[in-house]
């Protein structure tokens, strides 16, 4: 029996008789796989258009209602050698994908006015040399004023919205400063027109906010690209659950169609998927997911159990509950809303700059007016020299200084497998002098592995990994992973509770429990080198051999904690599993300040400690029980295989079964720091030239313009430098589940 | 310098034709799949297969 997974809740049908669905698709590689993908799927009767976005790998496809049903869809995909994952965006994408267009709206505009004005004002810089009648002058002037009005009222808007909210809250942030530069240049230009005065600054406003514009588009854009490529992988690895039905029929659902009160169906072997009570059955489940706990809890009628276990050896009956109910979850949700009231909204630099910046600019205006006046100069020269200094040092480049360097480090952290949830979390990073890691699923692997692989014959071992194929426990799936030959044997018969047998080349071939296999004479002996681990025995002919299936460290765990260690970094361990567990890996790893036994409220608990010893922590955590600790931490990381709750809290979330990202992730933000502050300076020293100049009278629109544009781009070509060596990008991320589960 | 008075507006407005081609292109959706455009020039999607 083959089941078929109920797509239909992700099918949006339109008035005209069409449906539509969008799918993430993995598998995308190379140009071809358009027209493959495209062609394939409308060959299929009823298919009225099927496109494929190259960009992020999403395929929308209509049809004829009624004509094909979504699975058709995702097996024709499978079948051309594509995974589809059915796909609905989220809320916060779309808002990212609209305020992305806005930005680009306004970039635009501003382009289109600096271009424009420029063209009028080298006119006017030209002919103020040469000879330009005072009537051409004002013709131009008048155009350039038509021009820049509409243009910064439009394309301004992303500042003076952002500038009004932080006046709201009684904060100043860089915006501030820009609005009231770009605000008072306009008005000086237009009252300078009206004059018919030699000097306008049309030029300089609309040039600055094509500038700050560039960088902010940079800015979304990049986030825009992490998200989708991050809301993709979410939608790789969707749930399905098993709901019965009234009528006692089980049908196939992705988890996003269950509500509240259904009940669900759990086979052994299987993850649940769902948070419920149990209903009936009872089974072994390991939590480790969950709560870190590496062994396995006995769950009966009226427990509770959570998403993310992994259902051992009996089938389960679940009432699904809402999201957020059950004793775990409360607390969860408790402590994460007092870590979030407790943390202090962190400044950022550039705000922090921004707070002492304004208030001496402002302050420097004003005594440029008054010395002026002093010096017998008439009032309107003075202003003129004032607000002079007010645009010259409009903060275009202390602006560009932040975003683009964190544009530049986010590009080089997405090439690393790390996608950044907070922008300013670089700045946290930076800061970091202690690192905790939570233990299971962080610095182990989220599945289990063989361990003592290197002491089997490796003839047994792969005959072992093929039979495995065959079982539907949890430990066989650790021992399928060891075989190449990805075909399972054929008659091969399931004893409930015991294993698995069948015949090959007329000798019986057992995998299971102990007795099962006959293996108990040997099992002791092999079982001693790690108590810690579960035992899978299996038997080939009168050979046999016992397996030792345990969650693994990451592969590069010890090198990376060895070499972090070296750098410095404090690392420690707080874990939710009993100690006995925790102590052979923090010694294996070298780190000697480790817990066990660890309650989410502990882990904060031992986090402020750390914090009221003026430290600052990176926490590195996937369980749910972690999602606290994570959002207590001065910054977080998660790997990508966490709870969808807990990697919401973290600040960046990393891919792959390596631990190497971690390490990355501190050195690209140590370097995008340096070269922030870098760049503040390199902003700091043009104000200290460009303001005495602009003191004394010299700034012209002309010198605004080179001064302007030439602190931009030694700012961005510096930003530039935060690339550095491109790191590899790990192996592709392991898929968890197939959308479609094939019965045996 | 009187061409200048019919000169400079006809510039604006070509100007502003182009931004206002743009940005329909822009609400046309024309950059949200720029790397697929960029590789659906040489499928010959016209030759039926």
């Amino acid at each position: 029996m083959a089941d078929t997974l109920d797509l239909s809740i992700y099918v949006q049908r339109q008035g005209d008789g069409t449906a539509h669905l969008d799918l993430a698709v993995e598998g995308i590689d190379c140009a071809a796989c358009i027209d493959e993908i495209e062609g394939g799927l409308c060959r299929l009767p009823g298919i009225v258009d099927a496109r494929l976005n190259y960009t992020n790998h999403r395929l929308a496809v209509e049809w004829r209602d009624g004509a094909v049903s979504p699975t058709d869809v995702v097996e024709e995909l499978q079948r051309l050698g594509y995974r589809g994952h059915p796909f609905r965006s989220r809320l916060v994408e779309e808002e990212e994908d609209r305020r992305a267009k806005w930005l680009l709206k306004c970039l635009t505009v501003a382009g289109f006015a600096s271009m424009n004005i420029m063209l009028l004002a080298v006119s006017v810089w030209s002919g103020n040399v040469t000879d330009i009648t005072p009537e051409t002058r004002d013709f131009f002037h008048w155009l350039a004023a038509l021009i820049a009005l509409p243009a910064v009222a439009y394309a301004g808007q992303p500042f003076f919205r952002s500038a009004l909210n932080a006046l709201r809250n009684r904060r100043t942030n860089m915006d501030v400063p820009i609005v009231i530069g770009i605000l008072l240049a306009l008005t000086v230009s237009v009252v300078e027109t009206i004059n018919s005065a030699e000097h306008t600054y049309f030029d300089s406003v609309v040039m600055l906010l094509f500038f700050l514009l560039c960088g902010r588009y940079l800015d979304q854009a990049m986030r825009r690209k992490t998200r989708a490529v991050a809301s993709n992988l979410a939608s790789f690895r969707a749930e399905v659950a098993r709901r019965i039905e009234e009528t006692g029929e089980v049908v196939l659902l992705p988890t996003a169609a269950l509500n509240a009160g259904d009940r669900v169906l759990v086979r052994p072997g299987e993850r649940i998927s769902v948070d419920g009570v149990v209903i009936s059955g009872s089974s072994d489940i390991d939590e480790s997911l969950v709560t870190g706990e590496t062994t396995h809890r006995a769950v009966r009628a009226e427990d509770q159990v959570y998403a993310g276990s992994m259902n051992y050896n009996g089938t389960l009956t679940l009432r699904v509950t809402a999201a957020g109910k059950g004793t775990l979850l409360d607390e969860v949700e408790r402590l994460l809303e007092n870590a979030a009231a407790a943390k202090s909204r962190y400044v950022q630099l550039a705000d922090r700059v921004a707070k002492i910046y304004a208030p001496v600019v402002h302050t420097a205006a004003a005594i440029t007016a008054l010395t002026w006046i002093m010096t017998g100069a008439s009032v309107h020269d003075a202003l003129i020299a004032a607000i002079a200094v007010l645009i010259i040092t409009c903060p275009c480049a202390l602006a560009l200084a932040v975003p683009v360097v964190q544009v530049v480090a986010s590009g080089a952290l997405f090439r690393a497998g790390v996608f950044l949830n907070a922008g300013d979390a670089f700045e946290r990073l930076a800061k970091v002098d202690t690192i905790v890691f939570d233990k299971t699923g962080t610095l182990t692997l989220p599945a289990m592995s063989v361990i003592n692989a290197g002491d089997v014959e490796p003839r047994l071992l792969e005959a072992a990994g093929r039979l495995a194929l065959s079982s539907h426990h949890p430990l066989a799936a650790a021992v399928a992973q060891m075989t190449q030959d990805r075909r399972p044997y054929g008659d091969v018969l399931e004893e409930p509770g015991q294993g698995v047998w069948a015949v090959v080349d007329g000798q019986e071939m057992r995998l299971g429990s102990l007795t099962f296999c006959g293996a108990l004479g040997i099992a002791e002996k092999i079982a001693s080198t790690d108590p810690m681990a579960s035992v899978i025995a299996f038997s080939w002919g009168d050979r046999q051999t016992v397996l030792l299936v345990r969650q693994a460290l990451r592969p590069d765990a010890v090198t990376i904690v060895q070499s972090l260690r070296q750098r410095g970094f404090d690392c420690r361990i707080l874990s939710g599993d009993r100690s006995e567990a925790v102590a052979p890996i923090a010694a294996m790893l070298g780190i000697d300040l480790w817990r066990g036994n660890c309650k989410p409220a502990d882990k904060i608990e031992a986090l402020e400690a750390l914090k009221a010893d003026g430290r600052k922590v990176l926490m590195v955590g996937d369980g749910l029980n972690d999602a606290p600790a994570l959002a207590a931490a001065h910054v977080s990381l998660s790997p990508i295989s966490a709870a969808d709750l807990t990697q919401a809290q973290a600040d960046a979330v990393f891919l792959g079964d390596r631990l190497k990202p971690v390490q990355d992730t501190l050195e690209i933000a140590r370097r995008a720091h340096r070269l922030m502050r870098q760049n503040l300076g390199i902003a700091l020293i043009y104000n200290l030239i460009a303001v005495p100049l602009a003191f004394l009278g010299y700034v012209t629109p002309l010198v605004a313009a080179l001064a302007m544009s030439g602190s931009s781009s030694i700012v961005t070509l510096n930003a530039l430098r935060s690339r550095g060596r491109a790191p590899i990008m790990p192996a592709a991320p392991v898929a968890s589940n197939s959308i479609l589960v094939e019965g045996a | 310098m009187e061409v200048l008075i019919y000169l400079v507006p006809i510039a604006l407005l070509l100007g502003l034709t182009g931004l206002a081609a743009f940005l329909w292109s822009l609400k046309d959706g024309q950059y949200d799949d720029v790397q697929g455009a960029a590789v659906r020039v040489l499928s010959d999607d016209d030759v039926r297969r």
